[in-house]
């Protein structure tokens, strides 16, 4: 697949279904975080929060699909993710991305690409970048 | 408080052998779609050898290892207030379904911010792969809220 990238470039958003309780359970048992706060209701409460929330890697490997949806995971030279803010049951989130800048990254022409993701009342969740090589 | 003289600390190595059906778990728990990550042929087709690891896929090593548990017990970090602050990978080359994996990780820093309310760990792993070829280096800020 060869895709001619300019800055301004801006990927195809991929928009997620509402968090639900089961996404936290599957992703809880494919990612091997096995944190309750995560999946017990209780033990979220007994920790302080109003109730189970979103894993932080859930968001970033959802983020990541913008990038491998728009060009082969095996050119992606650098991932990077902030979490911004807790992700909560009912929370639809949108992941986006667009080019940057050019550059060279360690000899090799690539570009950086600013990805976030947000949910449907426009609150940050993450704020990250990519560096994906050109060719 | 983090006892700064975990700073150095080094992690008992975590070997991680990535197999098909967990790769397809994975993918199926993040809605992935794309058939390279749930199809050998289809991976076989992009280049892949087999189903690909998808980018964030390697921070399962130590959560599966215990080495994370380990971790959180050796700097007296609660579940309960742990937050993931930051997360960077770097990649050398692709992990797919059949690869052994083995991540070895160092504690490169631990400070704090707002007069202790915020303290923060961060940990720098190295990612081999069966044939002792470097596939991935991974960065992560861990956050303690008090």
């Amino acid at each position: 697949m060869t895709v001619s990238i300019h800055v301004g470039d801006r990927l195809p958003t991929l928009q997620l279904p509402p968090v639900d309780r089961t996404t936290l359970a599957l992703f809880g048992g494919a990612s091997g975080d096995h944190n309750p706060i995560h999946i017990d209701l209780d033990f979220a409460r007994r920790s302080g929060m109003p109730d189970v929330f979103a894993q932080g890697m859930l968001g970033m490997a959802w983020l990541g699909r913008v990038v491998t949806q728009w060009v082969p995971q095996s050119r992606i030279r650098q991932y990077d993710a902030r979490f911004a803010g807790i992700t909560h049951l009912g929370n639809a989130i949108t992941c986006t991305g667009e080019v940057v800048e050019l550059l060279e990254f360690h000899g090799e022409p690539c570009a950086r690409v600013a990805v976030s993701s947000a949910n449907q009342y426009g609150q940050n969740k993450i704020v990250g970048e990519a560096i994906v090589a050109l060719a | 408080m983090i006892d700064k003289k975990f700073i150095g600390h080094r992690l008992e190595p975590s070997v991680l052998t990535v197999d098909r059906t967990r790769l397809q778990f994975f993918a199926k728990a993040i809605g992935e779609t794309d058939p390279v990550y749930l199809d050998p042929a289809a991976a076989r087709a992009a280049g892949y050898a087999d189903v690909p690891a998808p980018p964030t896929f390697l921070f399962a090593a130590e959560l599966d290892s215990g080495a994370n548990d380990q971790l959180l017990a050796d700097l007296a970090i609660p579940l309960a207030k742990l937050l993931h602050g930051e997360q960077s990978f770097r990649y050398f080359q692709p992990v797919c379904a059949g690869d052994t994996v083995t991540v070895e990780s160092t504690i490169t820093d631990i400070y704090d911010k707002k007069g202790g309310k915020l303290e923060f760990a961060v940990k720098v792993s190295q990612v081999t792969n069966q044939r002792n070829e470097r596939v991935a280096q991974l960065r992560t800020v861990l956050v303690v809220r008090h």
